[in-house]
């Protein structure tokens, strides 16, 4: 069975609220079948609206959304199939959990029989067996996330969709609850769209991610190119930490260029710029950076400590580099004997091609 | 020793359990003091005044501190055949009391409640009695009027011997002591209590049901609508309460009498012709018109709050599962809302059911209910005693519908607010 690549469609989609303002500029987005897609964006970035545009509880104010080749505008969303696990959970509180697995079987009129061994299978899944008979007031916040993405999944949809369905749980109980979420994609095969604004949550989880900023699709590729490869300053800021330096392009050949900052000169990766003379920002990863570099690398600066916080597993190090003092570098707890005591002046190294050179800010 | 062991003790080796007695008393008190003043305020105006109705209502001590003796003569007596000599006696030594001291007319008026013609026999007696020699009074007594030799004469003044009654509460449902001592309806062109209780269970029922079906679609809306229109609608669901009662009445005389405006507006548009106007007020319409327009903010309020606390993404959870909005509705927003439900109705049913000036004002003859009944037994014939039985018997049943609910509902399960 060939996976269709066009599974969920986006097609030219505009959406406004008060017709002054749009919330969704000129969407296209392809979602494969199966695929794991995450929206990941500031709040206000008009990626929930994308959301309840698929799941029809908004209408697109302009284009399309396709679902398998179907236009999907004109369909009530209790008819488009779409399960959806919802930000609140939004169990209905005066069912048990066997109830609310049930309802979405219920309403599709199937037998008695199928519906205890869906519901049984389901809550399996979501591993709650013997839980059936309690109300969702009496179980944790954990239990109540994993029968949403139960009663979700329970009525077999093509597509599932994920409003923050993370967002009330504690730390611990929410990455474990990521991993919980991605086996279960994994082993059922269903299309996730997922929405958060949680960049690590998105990381762990997703296929493929979609940036939003302002309406648009910033960046849609897999979490490593978008961690390793920002095609913007919005995504390289937004994913991860950063260290940027403001400047002109001085000499720019051969995929590698010169940045004049307001004290001294880098070599950076031209990504988008392009001539002599443009507005840049130079952004870095703080883990390219090293201190004392054994190997030879193009780009070596000389900074002053000023900040040290111990990280347990890594140490944290700002420094004044270049003119900038927010210069973030983390430094494995292993690596012994570096002289990183405040006030310190060290040598520190990158290649020029982790040096992105992106767009002004 | 392990019930030594057993035994917390605190660090300064006292009880653990006295130790916090000790230092929760002063808590106690105070806030034992802070709800003072609201529990005298409870008990002086409302636990005594129902106490003392309820022994207004079945006092019945009148005629028995008038007889003091015959009652204690007649202690022996059986009341198959005619009373000894010595009840004769003590009445008529009784009877000369109340007779020197002109108070006998009210023993006359009482009796003849319970035995009619009593009136004039005792009357008789009172003109004789000064001549009355000492000794064998049965004897002179019965020479006064043949009916003293009838036993159910006396058998009527036995029956008001108890110093307490529950008569005022048969009179309540149309039924009274008959001369056996039987409980028996009255007449029937007689029974006009039992139609008011009725006719007053109806109209709480309907005027509950009316403001139930139009108060859920309000209270749905101002859950649900952008919060500068609700606030908006909320004003318009309370200007009611505060305007006075008797203006909203008032206001609805002049709309609903015969030459009023909705009556205009009918003829108007042609409804109705002009000289074949309905009658809208001074009968039931009247009643449930008004009424459930006063009473409805009752049913929006505790509607409101609990459909307010219902999340919307319920709805779009049970949509996105496959429900019409039709089922998502009745299986998942209605049975949320039913604690609202329940304490809108309970509210609005208990509050009509004793309702008073609205009916007093619109209701007519047909549409009068018990409470009007109430106010005039209190401010017409002055018995009292029957004002404050038919006032109990409202508790009572006022009682008895919330201890229904409470087994069919739950009354943890209201929510007002």
């Amino acid at each position: 069975m060939s996976k269709k690549e066009d599974f969920v469609k986006f097609d030219k989609v505009d959406k406004s609220y008060d017709g002054k303002v749009l919330v969704v500029k000129d969407l296209n987005l392809d979602i494969e079948e199966g695929e794991f897609v995450t929206m990941l964006g500031p709040s206000g970035s008009g990626k929930t609206t994308c959301l309840m545009m698929l799941a029809g509880f908004e209408t697109p104010t302009n284009g399309e959304i396709y679902l398998d080749k179907n236009p999907i505008s004109n369909i009530p969303p209790h008819k488009r199939g779409i399960g959806m696990v919802f930000q609140n959970y939004a169990l209905f509180p005066h069912m048990t959990v066997f109830e609310n697995l049930a309802f979405p079987l219920r309403v599709r009129k199937i037998s008695k029989e199928d519906i205890d061994k869906k519901v049984e299978k389901a809550l399996s899944m979501v591993s709650l067996s013997g839980f059936g008979n309690r109300m969702p007031g009496q179980l944790s916040g954990g239990q109540q996330q994993r029968v949403a993405v139960g009663r979700a999944l329970v009525f077999d949809p093509s597509v599932v969709l994920m409003d923050e369905p993370l967002g009330a749980l504690d730390k611990n109980l929410r990455e474990s609850m990521q991993y919980e979420i991605k086996h279960i994609h994994e082993s059922i095969g269903v299309t996730v769209v997922y929405v958060t604004h949680d960049q690590g949550e998105a990381l762990t989880m997703s296929n493929r991610i979609a940036v939003f900023n302002d309406g648009k699709v910033q960046q849609l590729s897999s979490p490593d190119k978008l961690y390793e490869e920002p095609v913007n300053s919005f995504v390289a800021e937004f994913i991860g930490e950063n260290n940027t330096f403001a400047g002109e392009i001085s000499d720019i050949s051969n995929g590698s260029c010169k940045v004049k900052l307001d004290k001294g000169e880098i070599i950076a990766n031209p990504i988008s710029v392009k001539s002599v003379g443009e507005k840049t920002t130079v952004s870095i990863r703080p883990e390219r950076a090293l201190i004392n570099p054994k190997d030879k690398m193009d780009n070596n600066q000389k900074g002053k400590i000023e900040e040290v916080i111990y990280h347990g597993d890594h140490t944290r190090v700002r420094l004044n580099l270049l003119g900038n003092s927010e210069f973030i570098l983390k430094v494995p707890n292993s690596s012994q004997n570096l002289d990183i005591k405040l006030g310190n002046e060290i040598n520190i190294g990158w290649n020029s091609h982790d040096a992105r050179a992106l767009d002004p800010k | 020793m392990s019930s030594e062991t057993q035994k917390i003790l605190s660090t300064d080796g006292i009880p653990l359990e006295e130790s916090l007695k000790q230092a929760e008393k002063k808590n106690k008190i105070k806030a034992f003091l802070l709800v003072t003043p609201l529990l005298l305020f409870l008990i002086i105006t409302y636990i005594i005044p129902i106490a003392d109705m309820f022994s207004r209502s079945i006092d019945d001590k009148m005629v028995t501190n008038m007889l003091p003796k015959t009652y204690k003569a007649m202690e022996q007596w059986d009341g198959k055949e005619l009373p000894p000599e010595e009840v004769f006696e003590a009445f008529y030594l009784d009877y000369k009391i109340l007779v020197e001291n002109k108070t006998a007319g009210r023993l006359q008026t009482q009796l003849n409640y319970e035995k009619n013609g009593f009136k004039s026999v005792l009357k008789k007696l009172a003109r004789k009695q000064k001549k009355f020699e000492e000794g064998n009074y049965k004897e002179q007594i019965m020479k006064v009027h043949k009916r003293w030799r009838n036993v159910d004469y006396w058998r009527a003044i036995k029956r008001r011997a108890p110093a307490y009654t529950y008569s005022k509460y048969l009179k309540g449902v149309d039924m009274y002591s008959n001369e056996q001592g039987k409980i028996v309806q009255v007449s029937e062109n007689r029974r006009i209590h039992r139609i008011l209780w009725s006719r007053t269970l109806e109209v709480a029922f309907f005027v509950t049901l009316f403001c139930f079906l139009m108060a859920y679609p309000i209270a749905h809306l101002l859950a649900t609508l952008p919060m500068k229109y609700s606030n908006l609608l909320m004003i318009c669901v309370l200007l009611p309460f505060w305007t006075s009662l008797l203006v909203r009445t008032a206001s609805w005389m002049i709309l609903l009498q015969q030459q009023g405006l909705v009556n205009d507006f009918f003829v108007w548009i042609g409804l109705v012709t002009d000289d074949n106007r309905p009658e809208m007020m001074y009968n039931k319409t009247g009643t449930y018109v008004a009424m459930t327009q006063i009473l409805l903010p009752f049913m929006v309020l505790p509607l409101y709050s609990v459909m307010k606390t219902i999340s919307p993404s319920l709805m779009r959870a049970g949509k996105s599962l496959g429900a019409t909005p039709g089922v998502a509705f009745f299986k998942i927003y209605f049975p949320l809302t039913i604690p609202g439900i329940g304490a809108g109705c309970l509210l609005v049913f208990i509050l009509a059911i004793g309702y008073y000036i609205t009916p007093a004002l619109v209701g007519g003859a047909s549409g009068t209910l018990i409470s009007n009944q109430i106010a005039y037994h209190m401010k017409s014939t002055l018995d009292w005693s029957f004002a404050s039985a038919m006032g109990l018997m409202l508790l009572t049943g006022v009682l008895v519908i919330y201890w229904i609910y409470n087994k069919l509902v739950g009354v943890d399960n209201i929510k007002l607010g």
